[in-house]
């Protein structure tokens, strides 16, 4: 099944370059995947635990290298959220006037690439299927994008090759530190070894650093965040949903999957900086969104704002905060993706997003201006949606870290962290007030809603936005196991 | 099983049938040569899967080894050979209007045959485990370039990179005879095994053999186009015809990293004098890696850039070399990360000259925005680009990831984290000066509309190397098999 959802995207871009109806075929895989994707989810056996769906092909057995996959609660949700963040991207797509082939291609390669990182569990395939997305998101910044698309393409794919190179010799170095007779690529087996732990307290420094950075990169970490806004903002609608909704989370992905179970110790001595950077993340990014002019850029630096929280809840190092940063990506995926995805709508109205440049839209497109409104209070963390739950276990996660990590900064840190959710709201509702209320601007009265055809993707992400927020027991009954598996005893 | 000999002399044969052919036959067209070269190579390649291995002959007294690492790279020599001769055929057109006084087609048949002769030196460097083998192998190499270089004799700058590839390539000869003669003098061996054992048991000065050894790195890093060494590399790679300027850079670099480990192999275990041997190559491999990628970086001319890219590729290659550690592990070994860096390297550099012979003839110039809008004038050509720049710059699932995976492996295994960090900075210039090539190919308009023909036989070869490129870069197993046994240039010695 886990193959499927990995080679439907994959054969369908290929099958796409080759000449097939571009939009029909993506249309198809979107949906395949997100069928499947929801299959395996419900599908999972909850009582047994542990990794299923398991398939593996040797690929070179002198380096015991196998290209195989698998799924556990983590995983399962991270592939949900592909799936159907991948299937609103595609749907939302409006025509594409030059090479539609390539463009469609470009998006499912990203697509594959995410969920076949995600579904891996064998460390070489894991980094490679991330890569997969690096040229085509070069390709569809430089080729569709707007506004500076050429220096945004440059940004984002220097600063991703960088920071996946930095992540690559952080790999290395784990798996060389591991002894050499029980070295393996396949994440089960580093899992199982981590509990004896295989990696001596001393050497784990170096990796988790190496590893921080790297992953930190590609999250966009203050101070390595300044591809993330102009990339998003220059990027067609659906690049953008797609990496900021999904490829994003492979780095906090990782660093529960890899650096926290392998490294521990290695954590913990970096704690406190990344503490610091991500209070950076959370106010100092804060405080720049407050100041943007445009709708895409400000959605951009907020998506870099978020991730402090998911950092803070991953330093935290406990069950509570660690799921509940899981979920927060799985929250903020979505939300972020409803945010890009009407973003692209507004684009085809006002290209420039400039936030003076509406007024009043909520009068002649109130359906968007509802729908909006909702993404932007899910964005905030107002209770009733994923985001609210999710921050919730995050805050309390940090408020008592896991033993061994100094109690006093990490309730600064919160406390920081909540002043944020107060930055958030100050720039969504500002953003808000100056699109949809107010006196309508210069030609606002004209623009009429989307076809209900083109809304269905954006209820989709809303609905799971709700339900998770609802009921937000039905997915940590998938993550906490899982976390709780991953940190040592 | 065929005695493993009988492949170079195979290709000896047929360089000298393709000389007299040409001398002798009336007909003007000589393409016909260069197909049958083609196919005669391409065989071999198949025969070298069949040869019996080494003799038992004490390795003391052996000139020549016919060991996995030295059949390897003699199949990297072959296959080399059959896509230059594949390139010189796309490229004939071109060649013809540089040579004085000829009918179309005639007066190529040295072009195609002197390629044979080098491909049987660079085949006996692979095996050559003597001084004198080396020397002389080496010599058939470079002489055979000389004449190649300069090919173009109505062209200045081909006559001027020739010159200069003439006076540096004599300068770095005379530096390796000298060093050659100083370890002769002080072991009194030419055999690499021999001098390995006089080490081991005898006292020899650590100065002078230092100051031998130095004197061959200068020879060698000529050859491997390593820093300070380099300064010859741009304007001959852009002066020489392109389908040389390919071979120059793929089989002469082969040919020299397998001599450099080779030669190292006796030394670097020679307390008090490897440690020092190490840090050279290290001090190397970092001027090279950011000499090649810095002065890459604002580079139009895609020729030139890929002269420079080829420098860069040789400082990685060199951080490997610099990375011998213990360990006969294939992932963290130096040996096998420089033969995988070296076939990948091979694939994606023949790649993009292949693809570069195509478009310059059709867009008469060979600058990076003659590639604008290469998508839409021929998305099978853009590809085949696209597929070669990703795996230069190291994107995974080609095999030039791979390479440098192992390279980097090899790097943190042994410990040089300079070398790394250096690396982690070049690979990021690496992003910018092969994508540039993309961004060109698939974000700018065409600048004329004509759409690229191109020969079938290219057609085919393009297709191979591009299919290639990523079937060693999920599958890498095939290439690793057939380098079972290589020699790790520390490990082994370490236990003799």
């Amino acid at each position: 099944m886990l193959n499927l959802i990995v080679f439907i995207p994959l054969l369908a871009a290929i099958a796409i370059l080759l000449g097939a109806p571009a939009r029909k075929t993506a249309l198809g895989a979107a949906v395949a995947g997100f069928v499947l994707s929801l299959l395996a989810f419900l599908s999972y056996d909850k009582a047994q635990g542990g990794f299923q769906f398991l398939s593996s092909h040797s690929i070179a057995p002198e380096w015991k290298l196998n290209y195989a996959v698998g799924a556990d609660g983590l995983s399962l949700l991270m592939l949900l959220l592909t799936g159907i963040v991948t299937l609103a991207a595609i749907w939302v797509t409006p025509k594409i006037e030059k090479r539609e082939n390539l463009f469609y291609a470009c998006v499912l390669f990203i697509a594959a690439g995410a969920a076949g990182a995600f579904a891996s569990v064998d460390l070489f395939f894991f980094y490679a299927f991330h890569e997969l997305a690096l040229i085509p998101t070069f390709l569809l910044i430089g080729i569709w994008g707007s506004g500076e698309r050429h220096t945004a393409a440059w940004k984002i794919t220097i600063y991703l090759g960088l920071g996946s190179f930095v992540l690559l010799i952080g790999l290395l170095d784990l798996y060389l530190a591991i002894p050499e007779a029980s070295r393996t690529f396949s994440l089960i087996e580093l899992q199982r070894l981590a509990a004896e732990g295989i990696i001596p307290a001393a050497a784990q420094s170096r990796p988790y650093f190496l590893l921080l950075i790297g992953f930190g990169t590609l999250i966009s970490l203050f101070p390595f965040h300044s591809w993330a806004p102009t990339a998003y903002a220059s990027a067609p609608t659906p690049a953008a949903m797609l990496h900021a909704g999904v490829l994003k989370k492979f780095g906090l992905y990782g660093l529960i999957r890899i650096a926290l179970p392998l490294l521990p110790e290695g954590a913990k001595v970096w704690t406190d900086v990344l503490l610091v950077l991500l209070v950076g993340n959370i106010i100092y990014i804060g405080l720049v969104t407050i100041a943007q002019k445009k709708l895409d850029l400000l959605l951009g630096y907020s998506s870099v704002m978020h991730m402090g929280y998911i950092f803070l809840g991953i330093a935290a190092f406990n069950v509570v905060g660690v799921s509940g940063a899981a979920l927060l990506m799985f929250a903020h995926g979505l939300s972020i993706a409803a945010l890009f995805a009407m973003a692209g709508m507004l684009r085809e109205k006002n290209p420039t997003l400039s936030l003076n440049g509406f007024g009043g839209v909520a009068r002649s497109m109130p359906w968007l201006a509802f729908a909006f409104g909702l993404a932007a209070f899910a964005s905030i963390g107002l209770p009733g949606f994923a985001n609210f739950a999710s921050e919730l276990a995050v805050f309390f996660g940090a408020f008592r870290p896991a033993a061994g990590l100094s109690e006093a900064n990490f309730q600064l840190a919160t406390v920081f962290a909540l002043w944020g959710v107060v930055i958030s709201a100050v720039y969504m509702l500002r953003a808000y007030r100056a699109i949809f209320m107010g006196e309508p601007g210069k030609d606002t009265t004209s623009w009429i809603d989307p076809v209900k055809m083109m809304r269905w993707p954006v209820t989709l992400l809303l609905a799971l936005l709700l339900i998770a927020g609802f009921a937000p027991r039905v997915f940590l009954a998938y993550v906490q196991p899982s976390v709780q598996a991953l940190l040592p005893k | 099983m065929i005695p493993p000999l009988s492949l170079e002399i195979a290709v000896l044969l047929l360089g000298i049938g393709m000389l007299l052919v040409e001398s002798f036959s009336k007909s003007d067209d000589k393409r016909g040569l260069a197909v049958t070269a083609i196919t005669i190579l391409t065989a071999l390649v198949g025969f070298s899967f069949f040869t019996s291995g080494n003799a038992t002959i004490d390795p003391a007294k052996a000139f020549y080894s016919a060991d996995p690492t030295a059949l390897f790279f003699k199949r990297i020599a072959l296959i080399t050979t059959v896509f230059v001769l594949v390139m010189a055929l796309e490229y004939g057109s071109v060649l013809t209007k540089f040579i004085p006084g000829v009918t179309p087609g005639a007066g190529l048949g040295e072009f195609y045959s002197l390629p044979v002769f080098t491909c049987a030196g660079l085949m006996f460097m692979a095996s050559a485990v003597d001084f004198l083998l080396i020397f002389v192998s080496l010599e058939l190499v470079t002489i055979s370039f000389y004449v190649l270089v300069a090919y173009m004799r109505r062209q200045s700058a081909s006559l001027e990179a020739g010159v200069k590839y003439l006076i540096q390539g004599a300068l770095s000869t005379g530096f390796l005879v000298y060093g050659i003669t100083w370890i002769f003098g002080l072991t009194g061996e030419t055999n690499l095994s021999a001098i390995s054992q006089v080490l081991h048991t005898r006292e020899i000065a650590t100065v002078p053999l230092l100051f031998g050894i130095m004197l061959v790195l200068v020879g060698l890093g000529f050859k491997v186009a390593a820093a300070p060494f380099q300064l010859w590399v741009p304007d001959v790679y852009q002066g020489a015809p392109t389908p040389i300027t390919a071979f120059l850079s793929v089989g002469s670099k082969a040919a020299g990293f397998v001599v450099l480990i080779r030669v190292l192999k006796p030394f670097v275990a020679v307390p008090g004098v490897g440690e020092k041997v190490i840090f050279v190559l290290a001090v190397m491999a970092g001027l090279t890696l950011i000499y090649g990628n810095l002065t890459a970086l604002p580079q139009d001319n895609f020729k030139r850039l890929l002269a420079y890219s080829s420098i860069a590729h040789a400082g990685y290659l060199l951080v490997a070399v610099a990375s011998v550690n213990k360990t006969d592990e294939s992932i963290g070994s130096a040996g096998v990360a420089v033969a995988f860096y070296l076939a990948g390297y091979l694939l994606m550099t023949l790649l993009s000259f292949m693809v570069l012979i195509a478009v310059a003839k059709h867009s008469r110039g060979d600058d990076i925005l003659h590639f604008n809008g290469l998508a839409k004038r021929s998305p099978f050509l853009a590809f085949a680009m696209l597929t070669a720049m990703l795996s230069l710059a190291g994107i995974p699932f080609t095999a030039g990831f791979i390479g440098k995976f192992l390279v980097f492996a090899a790097a943190v295994q042994a410990g040089k984290f300079v070398l790394v960090g250096i690396g982690i900075i070049t690979v990021a210039a690496g992003f910018y000066y092969y994508l540039r090539v993309v961004a060109a190919i698939y974000w700018q308009a065409p600048n004329d509309d004509t759409p690229i023909v191109v020969q079938p036989i290219t057609r085919c070869a393009v297709g191979v190397l591009a299919f290639a490129i990523f079937f060693f870069g999920i599958f890498p197993q095939p290439i690793l098999n057939s380098l079972h046994n290589v020699p790790g240039p520390v490990v082994r010695s370490a236990q003799r």
